[in-house]
């Protein structure tokens, strides 16, 4: 069986869903389970007080024990409100460590800020979390979290939220090529080829939300998503064929053919 | 009588808490627990930073609230 193992647990499935956008919980829900996900990320903020007790809350329509949660530190941006976040989520959710971790630098990109990523991994790691980490395409970057101890590296294909795909091909090949642990591309995936180019290129599972929960009909979305990166695995396992730019070769023997003619050029 | 009202609104004064940002009075005295309970919030799936510090559930109910405290309640919500 060819399974996704992330911190010494096996998941048969490589697409990861976030949960936000959606139009209500149900469509949630049947995102989630169109797409086939067992990671979801979470978000984790203040409760609405006053809420009607009949209302229900997320983890009533995605509870911890069909899903492998994994709540995110999004819209941090200092090592210490994202290292707060998380300490939080740990209690939410029963002692649960594991965790996607983001700390972000610029409010316009929503670009990562690396150097507050690292020191947050760093306590984090300490502290006995384990750490999936949203980061840069940045091959050097990418190794440090791994050696500080994160359990996945996520580097971004595009801009959160984007839809613009896999920009920087090559920075990604470099750091799965360097990877011990599974690399996830987290952020950018705007359709189905963008998933398949990033599990083509040996990626270990892709992570999304917008392009999903913002697609006209989210639910075949999913489903597009859940065959993209089945596609792009197989791809990957099967071995693609070189590239040949001029030197085109027949697939069909050319031994034996008939007598016929050579193609001559038009005169007429 | 006059000890007796002197202590009823010494034991059941107001207490102004700051809750997830916004100012509000209770009852005094109280402990989480019972905040939680008036707040109707028994039922959910939270975690509370109390002053903080986050404190867990089983605390709840042994942890009195007093004067000017801060809490933050948390769940978990859609997001990527």
């Amino acid at each position: 069986m060819d399974f996704l193992t992330i911190a010494g647990k096996n998941y048969t499935s490589r697409l990861l869903l976030g949960t936000g956008k959606y139009q209500d919980f149900s469509e949630t829900r049947a995102a989630i389970d169109a797409g086939g996900a067992q990671i979801i990320t979470v978000a984790i903020r203040r409760t609405n007080i006053g809420q009607s007790q009949e209302e229900p809350n997320l983890l009533d329509v995605l509870p911890p024990s069909q899903y492998t949660l994994l709540p995110n530190t999004a819209g941090c941006y200092t090592a210490a409100d994202a290292i707060r976040t998380l300490r939080l989520a740990r209690e939410l959710l029963d002692g649960h460590t594991l965790v996607k971790l983001e700390v972000l630098g610029d409010q316009k990109t929503l670009f990562p800020d690396v150097i507050a990523t690292i020191e947050a991994a760093k306590i984090l790691v300490k502290e006995g979390f384990q750490v999936m980490v949203y980061t840069s395409d940045d091959p050097v970057v990418a190794k440090q979290l791994e050696d500080i101890g994160c359990v996945a590296i996520m580097p971004l294909a595009s801009l959160i939220g984007s839809g613009m795909g896999i920009l920087n091909p090559w920075n990604l090949q470099i750091i799965i090529d360097n990877a011990t642990v599974p690399v996830i591309v987290d952020a950018g995936v705007g359709t189905a080829s963008d998933a398949t180019i990033a599990m083509e290129l040996g990626c270990d599972g892709v992570l999304m939300n917008t392009a999903v929960a913002s697609a006209h009909n989210p639910i075949l979305m999913a489903s597009a998503m859940r065959k993209a990166v089945k596609a792009g695995r197989e791809a990957w396992l099967a071995g693609r064929m070189p590239k040949k730019i001029y030197k085109a070769t027949p697939s069909s023997p050319t031994k034996g053919m008939l007598t016929h003619s050579t193609p001559q050029a038009n005169t007429n | 009588m006059i000890r007796f009202t002197f202590l009823f609104i010494l034991v059941y004064s107001v207490m102004q808490l700051t809750i997830n940002g916004q100012q509000q009075n209770f009852d005094s005295p109280m402990d989480i627990q019972q905040l939680i309970e008036k707040l109707l919030l028994h039922n959910k799936r939270i975690a509370i930073e109390y002053n903080g510090k986050i404190i867990p559930r089983s605390h709840f109910s042994k942890t009195m609230l007093e004067e000017g405290d801060q809490l933050e309640i948390i769940v978990a919500v859609g997001g990527g």
